[in-house]
């Protein structure tokens, strides 16, 4: 009984310190990280960044978007459209790329290229075909090209279109390496 | 040993409600906010605030202001859209402030305040707000915070890129945001790159009255022109417009506008304009606008349709206008206080460009053009560029400076603040937003004198920020502290309409002139009577004048006879009271506009058409004293033709 009881003081010191170490991280505005991919919302259509998720075959990008910390932007009004390779195409990278970009000092160059599959913009059906080029987030172009009723983006071949509530899927079979600068 | 257990089991689950309890109420706010962060932002009750931020109603056509930092709403001033509260555009008074070449417009969609300034400093005696839908832009007056001009602006389509104003409030301008046929015709819409036009339009300012005239406009290709402001300091003399659609696309923007890789921040030398307007260079246009003025003395505002306006064409003004290409569809362009920076924000790209204006003046000076357009030279990229802000962002729309050599620009895909440093053009601090940034306000943050305490984010989305009221949801606004080196979350709020811009300003700039009533003596009203004595009907045909006075707490007259149906009758108050925050309101039955709400000293009209016979009360809507439930009265209202003389009192 006796020992039970210097417990209690041991556990008014646990509560104080946890709260004590919440208080630390309130001061600080920018550990302050709720962003709009974490609104609770399962009436809405989904989002681009829902979609991923929700994709089995997306699960290598999806890692790469939360290793970049870009979830918000693919929750956001957009319109984004978005090309999304599937893990084969990222299979199709030599080995280790996808392991060292998801380093955290490489943070910034894989944020580059995720952001290099994103486009200002609902480019969907004819709209895609009828362009020869979409301006991308990080501002370089991608080539759209039709071959044998194919679309290319850049050479990777659309597999699959996706509506999402803030813009549209295209899911593609290569990886976009953006221009080096 | 069983109690043992027992014993520890209460205490793990003490344990837990201990730290749920301890710590539950910061999960609910996020976790974010330690208690100085409140104290920020806590005015103590019948302390003021140390700003006032003007916030544009968006959608509403109105203007809030709210008081920084507590972020309290302290008033809605009606701007573009009539408003029941107040009887503004339903009163007789304030009808044809909201005139226009297509009749009276009740509402309109209010962008971007903008405060008049004497020498590169908010002086707080008006702010300039525009109507983007049917193009306007209107004067609010600070000594009364209530709205006294509107012009339209003719040859135009959505006034967008408004009213952004120069160093002494020479000018403020308007440029349209639809290119449109000049002069209107019919014309197809497919014929919109050889024939429609955008005009740059420039609004004298009186000095003293503040009295708006539109004193020219620049024809300019027909791009979308987006924001704009001024040169100051070295720059002053020169503004400059943002524009996208360069691609001259009417259709599909969304995909067709965003094609070339740059668009271009038109640079228009209005200094020079004023000579090409003194050597008679304009062309005297046909036009219809109106110029709607609000009369301080007589209280009542006139509208009155304009039908000329000054043309210049730029490929008959050398010298006038450059156009200085600016990656990817420039939202912002935004002028730092020393007036040597450009800033573009080009809202598809993630990076920010700042040009020089001692470049752009030494490439002009050199003749460094990179073809024309339209025969407006176009200048070198390569030339003006003094430096590009690798933001990390994406999706830049607008940037504000402090009076310590920082910007502030907002990123709407990113949903973020981002601070940089002009000159070195890092990074310094990013801070989130919540959610989905358009326009952000630092207090003078346009002007020459920024002063950087607080920065206010106005958002676009709102979800899941405050508690849940339906489908729809006010839009969110946020203050940050960034007097220190990383910028600081303080408080969310939420505002009117949509919050496109604001402006913010020291109080003590506007409190010595804030009125705190209208002195009887100088109300000048047609139908103002200064006394109870005065209080009349009179019938001229259908026409009834009812000409009465409201003091605590009774109306004169109160008792009104010998109306008939069919009958327009114009009430005309007149609130003897010279007391501060005392004014009464008027509503009668079946009134088919709204209520009166008279200041001390005002005369108001409202317009009642009785439709059936019967006794109506009438009362005074605004809580005035104790006895202002006993403030009412009763008009009769006979048969159309019936012969009830005409007949009034109070108390007889």
């Amino acid at each position: 009984m006796k020992r039970i009881l210097i417990l209690i003081p041991i556990i008014i010191g646990l509560v104080i310190n946890s709260c004590s170490s919440n208080d630390t991280k309130a001061s600080d505005a920018t550990t302050y990280s709720k962003g709009q991919s974490l609104v609770n919302d399962e009436v809405s259509q989904q989002n681009i960044l829902q979609i991923a998720i929700g994709s089995s075959d997306h699960s290598t990008l999806v890692t790469a978007v939360q290793a970049a910390d870009l979830e918000d932007v693919l929750a956001n009004a957009g319109p984004l459209t978005v090309f999304a390779p599937n893990n084969a195409a990222f299979e199709k990278l030599p080995e280790g790329v996808v392991a060292d970009l998801l380093k955290p000092e490489n943070k910034a160059k894989l944020a580059h290229i995720i952001t290099y599959h994103a486009a200002p913009g609902k480019y969907t059906g004819n709209m895609i075909k009828g362009v020869m080029g979409i301006g991308q987030a990080t501002g370089d172009k991608v080539n759209v090209e039709i071959v044998d009723g194919e679309t290319l983006v850049n050479g990777a071949k659309i597999l699959g279109t996706v509506e999402a509530s803030n813009g549209v899927v295209h899911v593609i079979d290569s990886v976009l390496l953006p221009p080096e600068k | 040993m069983k109690n043992k257990t027992l014993l520890i089991r209460i205490l793990i689950s003490l344990l837990g409600i201990a730290l749920i309890a301890s710590c539950g109420s910061q999960g609910s706010n996020n976790g974010a906010l330690g208690g100085d962060a409140a104290a920020q932002v806590y005015v103590a009750p019948g302390e003021q605030d140390e700003f006032y931020a003007f916030i544009s109603g968006g959608f509403s056509g109105q203007l809030t202001v709210h008081g920084l930092p507590s972020c309290r709403l302290l008033k809605t001033i009606p701007v573009f859209s009539v408003d029941g509260e107040k009887g503004y555009g339903f009163n007789e008074e304030t009808k044809p402030l909201l005139n226009t070449s297509h009749g009276f417009i009740p509402w309109d969609d209010s962008h971007h305040p903008e405060l008049s300034q004497t020498n590169g400093e908010t002086d707080g005696r008006w702010v300039f707000i525009n109507g983007n839908n049917t193009p306007r832009v209107a004067r609010v007056d600070l000594s009364l915070f209530e709205t006294v001009e509107i012009i339209e602006l003719p040859n135009s389509g959505g006034n967008h890129s408004s009213p952004f104003t120069t160093m002494n409030t020479e000018y403020v301008v308007a440029g349209t945001r639809f290119g449109v046929p000049v002069p209107q015709k019919d014309q197809s819409i497919k014929n919109y790159a050889s024939k429609f036009k955008g005009a740059l339009s420039f609004i004298k300012v009186d000095p003293e009255s503040g009295e708006m005239s539109l004193a020219f406009q620049v024809l300019m290709p027909a791009f979308d022109y987006d924001l704009a402001h001024a040169g100051k300091g070295k720059s002053h003399g020169w503004m400059f417009f943002s524009s996208y659609n360069t691609e001259e696309s009417h259709t599909l923007l969304e995909v067709n506008a965003s094609q070339n890789d740059k668009d271009f921040i038109a640079a228009v030398n209005w200094k020079k304009a004023e000579e090409f307007l003194a050597q008679g260079k304009a062309h005297k246009m046909p036009a219809r606008y109106a110029h709607n003025l609000f009369d301080e003395k007589t209280q009542t505002a006139t509208s009155t349709i304009m039908t000329e306006v000054n043309v210049l064409l730029p490929e008959e003004c050398p010298g006038l206008v450059y156009f200085m290409p600016t990656p990817k569809s420039p939202h912002g362009v935004d002028v730092n206080p020393t007036g040597e920076y450009i800033v573009g924000s080009g809202k598809l790209s993630a990076n920010l460009t700042a040009h020089s204006f001692t470049n752009m003046l030494d490439a002009i000076e050199n003749e460094k053009f990179d073809g024309d357009a339209y025969g407006i030279p176009i200048l070198n990229f390569d030339d003006t560029v003094a430096g590009v802000v690798e933001s990390g962002g994406l999706g830049p729309l607008h940037t504000e400076f402090d009076d310590r050599g920082n910007a502030y620009t907002s990123f709407f895909i990113t949903s973020e603040v981002v601070k940089w440093e002009v000159g070195t053009w890092e990074v310094l601090d990013r801070a989130p937003s919540y959610y989905s940034i358009g326009h952000l306000m630092v207090p003078g943050g346009d002007s020459q004198k920024p002063e950087g305490k607080y920065l206010v984010a106005m958002n676009k989305i709102t979800k899941d920020r405050f508690l849940p009221t339906g489908p729809e949801v006010a839009q969110s606004a946020q203050l940050y502290d960034i007097s220190g080196d990383k910028m600081k979350l303080l408080y969310d709020f939420p505002t009117m309409g949509e919050p496109h811009y604001a402006q913010g300003i020291s109080a003590g700039r506007i409190i010595p002139n804030s009125k705190k009533i209208f002195r009887l003596e100088d109300n000048e009203h047609p139908h103002a009577i200064k006394n109870e004595a005065e209080s009349k009907v009179v019938r001229n045909g259908n026409t009834v004048r009812v000409y009465m006075t409201s003091i605590r707490s009774h109306f004169a007259p109160d008792n009104i006879e010998g109306i008939r149906v069919g009958d327009e009758v114009y009430f005309h108050i007149t609130n003897l009271e010279q007391d501060y925050d005392v004014p009464h309101g008027f509503s009668v039955m079946g009134a088919q506009n709204a209520e009166l709400l008279i200041m001390p000293g005002q005369t108001e009209t409202l317009l009642w058409k009785p439709l059936y016979e019967g006794v109506y009360p009438f009362y005074c809507t605004d809580f005035c004293s104790a006895l202002h439930q006993e403030m009412q009265g009763y008009v009769r209202v006979s048969p159309k033709g019936s012969n009830t003389p005409i007949t009034w009192n109070v108390g007889g």
